[in-house]
């Protein structure tokens, strides 16, 4: 098998890749791998994050110079708080500072989803003291959804504790953001 | 310095709980990566900013007792010697990278070395709790706790819609790792694993040796953690996670019955002949020695070899390591030396056991 970048030298990687179910199969020569900068599995320096750097590099891992340039034509996206640029973090795969979430975040969300099975918002722990708000916020929101169902099923008797509920917890959230 | 009170120093004490499926599950482990919200990351920060974070660490939280973890203490690896940062390694207690390479980096440790708090690894804070056996929920309860703890005296980087913000976007949201070291020798033998490591990675887990990324699974013992952070609670995480591990141990007690059952000669044939190997040789490279280690172990949890303890293999997997040996023996030691003096290790270790038996076995029989 040639290799399917250069098509001149035979293919001696062969690395698949699967993301959410989708298997791409690369079969590369070594030289165009070490070009590329991308490790294959059982070589020493290989490492989870010169693997995601592919995947934020750019759609496709492999894919040719032209490319390349388009990409750089772009604004660049940089980080107000500690200057790292985009180019950086998808070289290193890793984050400069909690800020580089807002620089970059335009970007963001389809990389998440790759990573964490198609998921892209947070539904986990909720700081208990930075987050207080937060937590009523998320509980409202919880509520309304309860007061939809229950007015779809007729259930007003439960709907109205539950506007009830809703109301009040609104009015603190008022009382504390105007004290 | 006699075995016995080596031994007592080298096992940390949450290790001598026997938890719930000790047989199989050797640890339950939760970490918590946590950030501050404005101080650069630790690769992006410069010493002086993460030598601060150090002393806030050691001002608010070193000394101070906690209700479940007593009284934690803080250590700075610039103080630490070589060796004794590689014995944390070895006990899992710090990573290689904070060892290593971190700039300021230093851990908080409780004193049954349960809790261990990474300062200035990949991220600011690396809250990681250890439990014997297969007790993922206490695991969560406690880093919880200890979180909440932290966050009352510090402001973390936390985002409505991504939550906690990483220095890696592969533990973004509840910065939340969930793991279990298995001991899975019947389903290596019989060749079952093959067929199930697929599946286990499809559904968002991930399977590593025992020292984390990249690492060989030694003496067929097998990390398995979530790799997934973002978009499920930290719950739903631990429980996808209890869900696998608890097939698992099924699986794994089947084939031991299979192996029992089906080829009952040669299974105690090879535990026998490790057994050997363990109790009488002169040298022992640190591979072979957990390949014995974890046959004898099997052997134990069979009821084929009686008069040695369980935890045997908890024990010497980690003081047979190069970092133990070495503070064992007050020096360096070559690779031959090591193999040496592993042997000897081992040899006393089971000598011990057998003079143990005699003492106290007098009474309960």
């Amino acid at each position: 098998m040639l290799c399917q970048e250069c098509q001149q030298r035979p293919a001696s990687l062969h690395f698949t890749k699967i993301i959410n179910g989708e298997k791409t199969e690369f079969h590369i020569c070594e030289r165009c791998a070490k070009d590329k900068g991308e490790y294959m599995p059982g070589s020493n320096s290989f490492s989870i994050h010169q693997l995601l750097s592919g995947l934020l590099d750019a759609d496709q891992p492999f894919s040719s110079t032209k490319n390349k340039k388009v990409k750089k034509a772009q604004p660049e996206l940089k980080c107000s708080h500690c200057g790292m640029n985009y180019q950086q973090f998808a070289e290193i795969g890793k984050f400069g500072c909690a800020n580089c979430y807002r620089s970059f975040e335009e970007k963001l969300d389809p990389i998440f989803r790759r990573i964490h099975g198609g998921n892209a918002t947070h539904l986990g722990k909720i700081p208990k003291r930075q987050g207080k708000d937060l937590h009523i916020h998320r509980e409202i929101k919880e509520l309304k959804e309860n007061l939809k169902k229950q007015i779809e099923e007729e259930e007003f008797e439960d709907a109205a504790k539950t506007r009830d509920q809703i109301r009040s917890l609104e009015n603190n959230l008022q009382k504390e953001e105007g004290a | 310095m006699s075995l016995e009170s080596f031994m007592k120093e080298a096992i940390s004490p949450w290790m001598k709980n026997k938890g719930p499926d000790a047989d199989i599950v050797i640890s339950s482990r939760i970490r918590l990566a946590r950030n501050l919200r404005d101080v650069p990351f630790p690769m992006a920060g410069d010493e002086k900013q993460l030598e601060k974070i150090t002393e806030q660490v050691d001002a608010k939280f070193a000394g101070k007792s906690h209700v479940k973890f007593g009284e934690l203490e803080l250590l700075k690896m610039k103080d630490l010697k070589e060796n004794e940062k590689r014995v944390l390694v070895e006990k899992h207690l710090i990573s290689p990278n904070l060892s290593n390479e971190s700039k300021a980096g230093s851990v908080l440790l409780s004193e049954d070395e349960s809790l261990s708090i990474m300062v200035n690894e990949e991220d600011h804070f690396r809250i990681q709790c250890l439990f014997s056996g297969f007790q993922l929920d206490e695991g969560l309860k406690y880093a919880n706790d200890m979180d909440d703890w932290m966050e009352e005296k510090l402001d973390f980087a936390f985002d409505e819609n991504q939550g906690y913000l990483t220095s890696c976007p592969t533990n973004v949201g509840t910065g939340l790792r969930s793991s279990v070291m298995m001991h899975l020798p019947a389903l290596v033998m019989t060749k079952r694993l093959n067929r199930i490591l697929p599946a286990i990675n499809q559904l968002g887990l991930v399977v590593r040796g025992i020292y984390g990324e990249g690492s060989e699974a030694l003496g067929n013992l097998f990390q398995i953690s979530n790799q997934t952070t973002l978009g499920k609670s930290e719950k739903d995480i631990v429980d996808d996670l209890r869900s696998v591990v608890t097939q698992l141990i099924q699986q794994e007690r089947s084939a031991r019955e299979t192996l029992l059952e089906e080829s009952k000669i040669q299974l105690e044939d090879r535990i026998y002949r490790s057994y050997g190997i363990l109790a009488y040789s002169r040298r022992i490279e640190s591979k072979e020695a957990m390949q014995r280690l974890s046959d004898v172990r099997m052997g134990i949890d069979l009821g084929l070899i009686q008069d040695v303890k369980g935890n045997i293999l908890n024990e010497l997997m980690i003081v047979t390591q190069t970092g133990f040996l070495q503070q064992y023996a007050g020096e360096i030691l070559t690779a031959e030396q090591r193999d040496e003096r592993r042997a000897t290790l081992i040899r006393e270790r089971f000598r011990l056991e057998s003079s143990r038996e005699l003492n106290d076995g007098g009474g309960d029989t």
